[in-house]
């Protein structure tokens, strides 16, 4: 296995619209971990999460990745090293699949990607590299955001509620292949979700935020335990009292 | 008709390349400000308020506006021509461009936007690879717009002296020559349309992504370009100006000197269709080297003189008015305010003169034009002589001649050079008290070329040797319903006719 993703550092950061959005977030983002942020509508977790590659710029605290803080240079290059997907995708209209799989090393003049090689990470066939994404559905379009994020060469990936668009197979299918992904690239995983069952199924560590702040910080597991506090059990138990209820179908 | 479509292709060459430099410069204007507006709110509202209004005041209004706002710039820019109609038509062009470019750029798609900023595009990158050619089919419905508004208001640079293919239009619809004004406007639509079609190959190719039609209207509109630009090409001979107002009288007229110039090896351009003080500024100015006006116009509008003087002093007190332009001399007619009869009900009645008219005058009846009724020159005839008509009424020209003639009136006002005076056998009556102002045709001359020997010499011919009768003819071949003549065919008749003297 090749190097793994970077360490993501947020020091009390703080970012208010009026209302606090982010209220002192203090936590670190373990090198190579997939880690879910998960909380209510306004809780705080998109604004926390644009703040590592700057798309909010945050009133007080910094945030570091791998020890450097990104407000050094310019966030053009910022962005351009680290991976952005986002649930409305944003696929250029007007370029077809392989050129925008390739956009960001053409900003950047870098050599162009293997686009077939991408594709296929994200279970395309190679024919779509010439279409248009208009001609995609939902969940092909966004398999083509994550080949775009991928081409990048980054190891750090910011994921903003990606597959909350997509219909419960698509998501489940692509949110299971995404998860490989990230294991055999050795990536840096931070997404946001509001749904806690695929936070379960997917992370290595859940965060929990109501209100800018975390109020719930543990593993999968110690999260089903309870280790999490009173926000955490309120949103577990919504998926669990589903599978008990369909397990009781079953009999 | 081929003399009809002679001057089509130069001026739809000048018309052209007026319509395509407004355009141009609209462009380097509206681009860069509608991409300033679209993020700005407050500016958006300011900068589409404004081109808006702009937008509202009618074409013709505008243009006739920059005359004199270029006339106080002074300093020798030209408040005549090319520069006042390219300003006007640049103006027109800004709002569909600017209301379209604000439209594109705010109408994208914000997920776009934010996958743009996201993936580390700079300002300059997400401008060029995706809000410009996202806005772009947006941005060219605009300019299609603005082109079809500009080729079409070009027409109407023919009033400040630009040639276009107004001049066919204007002079036509002075003439009377449907035909002229016919060629005129399809001309222009037609140019309007081809420009609209090649740019809607241009949006198409842009929209669709295609690249022939990107090719294929890109090429035609450069081609017209380099067509339009053939009247630059031509000889540099300097050219000598006319200038003419917008009745008959003044089309033949500018004909006539035109011709005597050209004989004396000027390059000669014609400005018609001028308004009456306009013409007179511009020769001052020099922007129009010679016109033909009229004594009592300058006397009365240009000098403020409220009473008629002899005709000697008037035009000695002119020339010294008009310094350092210059009054060449009196062509020997004048266009005047006069009152005139049926020959044969004059002499039935014995009126020979305004003198003998007063007593005849209970029992009849008057027509007058619009306006006469209303003029200084109606009321120093009226109580000058005492004239008491049985009733008075006004009628829009054509109809005043025809009331005359089918006895609804008796006496009718007009212009003493009017040709159908002489076609409808009518006697102008005399003014033994002078109570009406002389209208003189003058020659007037630009200050530069009031030096010009050459020049000077090549019009000097024409003082005083135009008879009245002669000018008559002449207007009435233009003016007549059938078998009309153009006004240059009419100025070589009357050319023909001051040779023979």
């Amino acid at each position: 296995m090749i190097a793994q993703g970077p360490e993501v550092r947020f020091e009390d950061v703080v970012k208010s619209y009026g209302a606090f959005a982010v209220d002192g977030v203090d936590r670190v983002i373990a090198a190579g971990s997939f880690v879910v942020l998960v909380g209510g509508s306004g809780a705080g977790k998109s604004t926390l999460l644009r703040m590592v590659n700057r798309l909010v710029e945050p009133d007080y605290g910094r945030v570091l990745v791998d020890g450097c803080d990104v407000a050094d240079g310019p966030a053009p290059l910022l962005r351009r090293g680290i991976g952005y997907v986002f649930q409305s995708v944003g696929l250029m209209p007007h370029m077809s699949v392989a050129e925008n799989i390739a956009l960001v090393p053409r900003i950047a003049g870098h050599p162009a990607p293997d686009v077939a090689a991408l594709l296929e990470m994200v279970d395309l066939a190679p024919d779509y590299a010439a279409r248009a994404p208009a001609q995609l559905s939902g969940g092909e379009q966004q398999r083509v955001g994550v080949a775009r994020a991928l081409a990048t060469g980054a190891r750090l990936m910011l994921l903003d509620e990606p597959f909350g668009a997509l219909d419960p197979v698509t998501r489940d299918a692509l949110g299971r292949r995404y998860r490989e992904l990230h294991d055999r690239l050795g990536l840096t995983s931070l997404m946001v979700t509001h749904d806690m069952a695929e936070a379960l199924l997917l992370a290595d560590r859940i965060l929990v935020m109501a209100k800018g702040r975390i109020v719930g910080d543990a593993t999968p597991t110690g999260m089903l335990a309870g280790e999490a506090g009173p926000e955490a059990d309120a949103l577990v138990a919504v998926p669990a009292r589903q599978a008990d209820r369909i397990e009781a179908l079953r009999r | 008709m081929s003399e009809l479509l002679a001057p089509l292709p130069g001026l739809a060459a000048h018309h052209l390349l007026l319509s395509a430099a407004a355009l141009g410069l609209s462009l380097l204007i509206a681009l860069p400000l509608g991409f300033l507006a679209a993020s700005r709110p407050r500016l958006a509202g300011l900068v589409l308020g404004v081109a808006g209004v702009i937008q509202t005041i009618p074409g013709l209004a505008l243009l006739a506006l920059f005359y004199p706002l270029l006339l106080a710039i002074g300093h020798g820019v030209p408040a005549l021509g090319f520069l006042p109609a390219w300003a006007a038509l640049t103006l027109y062009a800004l709002l569909p461009i600017l209301r379209n470019v604000v439209a594109g750029l705010r109408g994208l798609d914000p997920a776009v936007i934010e996958a743009a900023d996201g993936l580390g595009m700079t300002a300059g990158q997400r401008l060029r690879l995706v809000e410009a050619p996202l806005a772009a089919p947006v941005v060219m419905a605009g300019i299609r717009t603005a082109t079809v508004w500009t080729i079409g208001a070009a027409t109407l640079a023919t009033t400040v002296g630009a040639a276009s293919l107004g001049n066919l239009i204007f002079a036509g619809l002075q003439t009377e020559n449907w035909g002229e004004v016919l060629v005129g406007c399809l001309a222009s639509a037609a140019l309007a349309l081809a420009a609209d079609a090649l740019l809607a190959l241009v949006e198409r190719g842009l929209a669709r992504r295609e690249r022939w039609s990107l090719a294929a209207g890109g090429i035609g509109v450069v081609l017209g370009l380099l067509l339009a630009c053939t009247p630059l090409a031509g000889g540099r001979a300097p050219m000598v100006v006319i200038g003419a107002k917008n009745f008959s009288e003044q089309y033949i007229l500018a004909r006539l000197i035109g011709t005597r110039l050209e004989g004396a090896g000027y390059a000669v351009s014609y400005r018609e269709g001028l308004g009456s003080a306009v013409a007179l500024r511009a020769l001052r100015q020099g922007d129009v080297d010679v016109y033909v006006d009229y004594s009592g116009t300058i006397w009365a509008d240009a000098m403020h003189r409220a009473k008629p003087a002899p005709r000697a002093d008037t035009l000695a007190g002119i020339d010294a008015f008009l310094k350092p332009a210059r009054l060449l001399g009196p062509l020997g007619f004048e266009n005047a305010y006069a009152l005139a009869m049926k020959r044969t009900e004059a002499a039935r009645l014995g009126v020979a003169d305004l003198r003998s008219l007063a007593s005849a005058a209970p029992s009849l009846r008057l027509g007058a034009d619009l306006e006469f009724l209303s003029r200084p020159e109606w009321r120093a005839v009226r109580d000058g002589y005492r004239l008491r008509f049985a009733s008075s009424r006004a009628y829009a020209p054509s109809f005043m001649y025809r009331a005359l003639e089918s006895g609804q009136a008796d006496v009718i006002s007009a212009f003493s050079s009017d040709g159908r005076i002489a076609a409808d056998d009518l006697v102008v009556l005399g003014d033994p008290a002078h109570a009406l102002p002389g209208y003189d045709a003058i020659l007037l001359v630009s200050p530069t070329r009031a030096h010009d020997a050459r020049f000077v010499a090549a019009l000097t011919p024409l003082a005083r040797v135009i008879p009245v009768e002669a000018m008559r003819r002449a207007n009435y071949m233009v003016d007549r319903d059938q078998n009309k003549a153009s006004p240059a065919a009419a100025a070589r008749w009357l050319a023909g006719q001051l040779e023979h003297r």
